[in-house]
């Protein structure tokens, strides 16, 4: 018994039933709520779909921005990623790097880069080098952070282990360490995949030149008051950010599947 | 300080004290030889500093009085916690001490092969260690020691989480270790029916700053039947080390 709380024993079907709901309160509405002039606020769900994606045009159009985002989502978490285990390995090398190292990692955090575009468009052009960089910037800082934690929560006894063969820096950060923070590392990509998808969408609407992702495809409909397309364009950016999480979540428990089971055992 | 004779002991400790950085007094005036072969069992209250005295013989710390002193070209250490690495296998976990020392596959693959089957574990080398019961992977940890052919083995009550029957049934494993390895063995407990049953000799420490109170000899030879847990010479050290750790009443 947990608290009165019972497991359904089909777990799709209430989400299912919500989601039949929303569409319903959607349709409710688009034809009860707006009178046919302010339809275009919310056009009904089936409209989205016809001139969104059923339109050959307007389809190919959508999923030229999806690629060119996803490109740049995907390959700024990838240079984020590598760029951000190296600084957490650095980092964790000695306590003197960390806290030299530590306030700026804090500002870059709190800093807004979407603030930045302008002036990263002014010094790099508004091509895809810059809005991979706004992406890596975007999605630097969990990384770093979840991959030093993972590093340095590694057990005393682990470490006594390795101290008493007599290993050395490498040994135990390639066999010891690196391991043992995968999870704290993955963690860390989900935090971040979802940042990354932020930043080559909403970096996108910054942009305004350039080939158009899906997020100044969202600008433009905007301006043209195109809502169906509007609304499908922003469906597709909400899908691609949901695809990237639940494949890190699928990733993340395969290749740390010793984690959430382990029970003591060290 | 006193002179230590090293000459045919593993390890051993002349006058040795341990005072830690906060003030805390660990151990103080710990005299004690362990000669090639001997298995000795160190039982004392807790945090009488027994961990203290593993970790002073493995030289994980040093002593701030006396001398340690080893003779043993190799020493493993069985730690209370198992402290298998969980994204390993069995096998893999067992070679590490080989790969960290740079031997060759075949001859890490050779040792690893021989400690799991000494453990009894060959139809598991495949699995990892969360899905493995406690007892098991306390064997693995041992196997993983014995990939050392350790002279010295230090062993911090590796049994003390396991349950009485798991417990009595790796004593009788380890003695046969012991029996096909003759390593010697420093080994420390909280039970006192493990203690005697394991031991050559039983040294029983005071509560902080630990010194040895009391050293009792354990008649029995090796191999040591099970059986002999119920004979009346052993009932009668128990009782007297028992007794001892209890101390005059306060």
């Amino acid at each position: 018994m947990n608290g009165g709380r019972t497991a359904p024993r089909r777990p799709w079907i209430p989400p299912l039933v919500l989601f039949v709901v929303m569409i319903g309160v959607w349709y409710a509405v688009s034809y009860l709520l707006l009178s046919p002039d302010r339809r275009f606020l919310l056009p009904p769900p089936h409209a989205v779909v016809q001139v969104g994606f059923l339109d050959a045009a307007n389809r190919a159009e959508l999923l030229t921005g999806l690629r060119l985002s996803t490109e740049v989502a995907l390959i700024g978490l990838a240079v984020a990623t590598v760029v951000g285990v190296a600084l957490a390995i650095v980092m964790a090398q000695a306590t003197w790097i960390e806290r030299s190292l530590h306030p700026y990692l804090v500002i870059l955090q709190t800093i807004p880069i979407l603030a930045l575009v302008p002036l990263f468009g002014f010094w790099f052009g508004f091509g895809f080098f810059t809005r991979v960089l706004v992406c890596v910037l975007i999605a630097l800082f969990p990384i770093v952070t979840n991959t030093l934690f993972g590093l340095l929560s590694v057990d005393q006894a682990h470490h006594d282990l390795f101290t008493l063969q007599g290993a050395g820096r490498l040994a135990r950060l390639w066999k010891l360490q690196l391991p043992a923070a995968l999870p704290s590392i993955f963690t860390g990509l989900r935090i971040s995949a979802g940042l990354a998808v932020i930043g080559a969408v909403v970096g996108d609407f910054f942009f305004r030149q350039g080939e158009p992702g899906i997020g100044a495809l969202i600008d433009l409909y905007r301006g043209r008051l195109q809502s169906e397309q509007l609304f499908a364009a922003v469906a597709l950016a909400s899908l691609l950010g949901l695809a990237v999480f639940l494949a890190f979540g699928a990733l993340s428990r395969r290749v740390t599947d010793w984690h959430s089971t382990q029970d003591g055992g060290h | 300080m006193v002179l230590a004779q090293t000459i045919g002991a593993a390890l051993s400790f002349s006058g040795v004290g341990k005072r830690y950085g906060d003030g805390t007094e660990a151990l103080s005036g710990i005299d004690l030889t362990v000669a090639p072969g001997e298995f000795i069992s160190v039982i004392g209250p807790s945090g009488c500093g027994k961990s203290t005295l593993l970790r002073l013989a493995a030289g994980l710390t040093t002593a701030t009085q006396g001398l340690v002193e080893r003779d043993a070209r190799s020493v493993g250490y069985v730690f209370q916690d198992p402290t298998l690495l969980p994204w390993r296998s069995v096998q893999a976990n067992v070679e590490l001490f080989g790969e960290l020392n740079g031997l060759p596959k075949a001859e890490r693959r050779r040792r690893a092969d021989e400690a799991i089957a000494l453990v009894g574990l060959t139809e598991f080398t495949r699995r990892r260690p969360h899905t493995l019961s406690g007892g098991m992977r306390m064997r693995v940890s041992l196997a993983r020691s014995l990939t050392l052919e350790p002279e010295l083995l230090l062993l911090d009550e590796p049994f003390g989480s396991l349950d009485e029957i798991t417990r009595e049934r790796l004593n009788d494993e380890l003695l046969r270790m012991f029996g096909a390895r003759r390593f010697a063995a420093l080994f420390v407990t909280h039970s006192v029916a493990e203690a005697v049953f394991l031991a050559t000799r039983v040294i029983v420490l005071s509560p902080r700053p630990g010194r040895i109170l009391a050293e009792f000899h354990v008649p029995f030879g090796y191999p040591r039947p099970g059986e002999a847990r119920f004979s009346q010479e052993f009932a009668r050290i128990a009782s007297q080390v028992s007794a001892c750790l209890r101390g005059p009443l306060t």
